[in-house]
């Protein structure tokens, strides 16, 4: 019975795709124009066409990089930001306006400030950065407040070292907060940095190619490398979302 | 000997105890009695240092102190046996202790389930598990058998006289039942806030 379901459970999104692919076929047949819809066999065979070549898998593993990388130094300073604001009051109100500006201002004038200080090619790096800090930030801040102050107590009368009460109490404390901020600013910060290359034309990069079929009207193309985002986003949204739910149910916070 | 001479706290504007002076021995087994928010709880933070006087003074000749929380404050991410090892790290023969006291308290069985996967009073015994396994020369214990049932308490029972033979243990209760169980010395609280402790006749 539970086999079932959770074959099921696997069924239902495959034929719930497959629903919308065909209402995209229907949509393009009954339109007829290649040039604003393609359809999907279409996109497909374009899409095939460009995975056997060399440029598109270094241009998939550039943008991958440098998205990565911004992503990597914000969950890096994120998290000693974090560490900083709770730790003294002052940080917290000396960083906090900036906190709210990053979060408040928009990716697109974002975008332009930066491709005036840096080189287009550092563009997308810094906005995935930029996108990536306020969420690691206030996530790890969160967990850090939320730690139980009971159990640091405990930790305290039974004479544990500082360096127990880290590795013990406050680290698995904090990894759901953690884990939960990965997860969004890995996808909100791919879809910017993709935005970036879109905007700032850097070499080989997924954006870059995003621009250049909307150039040159080869919507197929277009296409094509939108499937590409939205492959790789739902992959690493997926891996996030499985390992989250993994950990959560390992460390998963007792209420007493 | 633990001593308190003239102790006031004064918790969030309001006295919780007032002036209280009570000399413990360093053996045997006391059991604080009173009514509700009589500050039987604040006494026994207080004694484990997790309190400061606001005026008077705690003097504790004991060096290691174990607490038994009325809550089990148990690390969730850890399993029985990991969450009686941590507090562990520097008794000899560690292991040897764990499955003794895992043992004493009937949870030999659970000592590889996570706390949330056990029932409440089997909580409340990991957490006494802890306090005792600790072996400290100070045991305080906050309502440890509210959860119990009697025929477990009987269990259980000699094995905190024993290490009272070594250490004071204090343990605060509603049951007068508890405290004849374990033979304890009997201190009804005087006074909200607390202003004495008096024997039992």
């Amino acid at each position: 019975m539970i086999k079932k379901h959770r074959l099921l459970g696997y069924c239902y999104p495959i034929l719930a795709l497959l629903f919308w692919v065909g209402v995209w076929w229907l949509i393009a047949a009954i339109l007829r124009k290649p040039l604003i819809l393609p359809a999907p066999p279409a996109v497909l065979r374009t899409l095939g066409e460009l995975a056997i070549t060399w440029p598109f898998w270094r241009t998939v593993l550039l943008s991958l990089l440098r998205i990565s990388g911004g992503i990597l130094l914000a969950l890096l300073s994120g998290s000693l930001l974090a560490l900083l604001t709770v730790k003294s009051r002052f940080i917290h109100h000396l960083f906090s306006p900036l906190l709210t500006l990053f979060k408040a201002t928009p990716v697109a004038s974002v975008i332009f400030l930066v491709l005036l200080w840096v080189g287009r090619d550092n563009v997308p790096l810094l906005i995935a950065y930029v996108m990536a800090l306020p969420i690691v930030w206030s996530n790890v801040r969160e967990g850090f407040l939320q730690t139980d102050r009971k159990l640091l107590e405990m930790a305290t009368v039974f004479g544990l070292s500082k360096k127990q009460q880290l590795f013990s109490i406050r680290i698995p404390s904090l990894y759901p907060y953690f884990l939960a901020a990965c997860r969004s600013a890995i996808a909100l910060a791919w879809k910017a940095g993709i935005a970036a290359e879109v905007l700032c034309s850097p070499k080989n990069a997924i954006g870059s190619a995003i621009y250049e079929s909307k150039q040159y009207l080869m919507t197929e193309e277009l296409f094509a490398w939108t499937l590409v985002v939205i492959v790789i986003s739902a992959a690493i949204e997926w891996g996030a979302l499985a390992l989250l739910q993994r950990s959560q149910r390992k460390w998963e916070v007792q209420k007493s | 000997m633990t001593k308190l001479s003239q102790v006031s706290l004064v918790f969030d504007g309001k006295p919780v105890i007032d002036q209280l002076s009570y000399s413990f021995p360093d053996k045997g087994i006391f059991a604080i009695m009173g009514p509700s928010g009589c500050g039987k709880t604040s006494l026994l933070r207080l004694l484990a240092g997790l309190e400061q006087p606001s005026t008077g003074n705690v003097m504790r000749s004991h060096h290691r102190v174990a607490v038994a929380f009325q809550e089990p404050r148990l690390l969730p991410w850890l399993n029985c046996e990991e969450n009686l090892k941590l507090v562990l790290s520097e008794v000899e023969n560690m292991p040897k202790t764990v499955s003794y006291w895992l043992e004493a308290l009937e949870l030999t069985e659970a000592a590889k389930q996570l706390p949330n996967t056990l029932s409440g009073g089997m909580q409340q015994r990991l957490s006494l598990a802890r306090a005792l396994a600790f072996g400290g020369d100070l045991l305080l214990l906050d309502e440890p058998f509210s959860a119990l049932d009697r025929p477990l308490k009987e269990r259980i029972a000699p094995r905190i006289k024993a290490v009272a033979q070594q250490a004071l243990v204090i343990l605060v209760t509603h049951d007068r039942e508890e405290a004849e169980l374990l033979s304890a010395t009997v201190l009804n609280c005087i006074g909200t806030p607390l202003r004495a402790l008096e024997k039992d006749e």
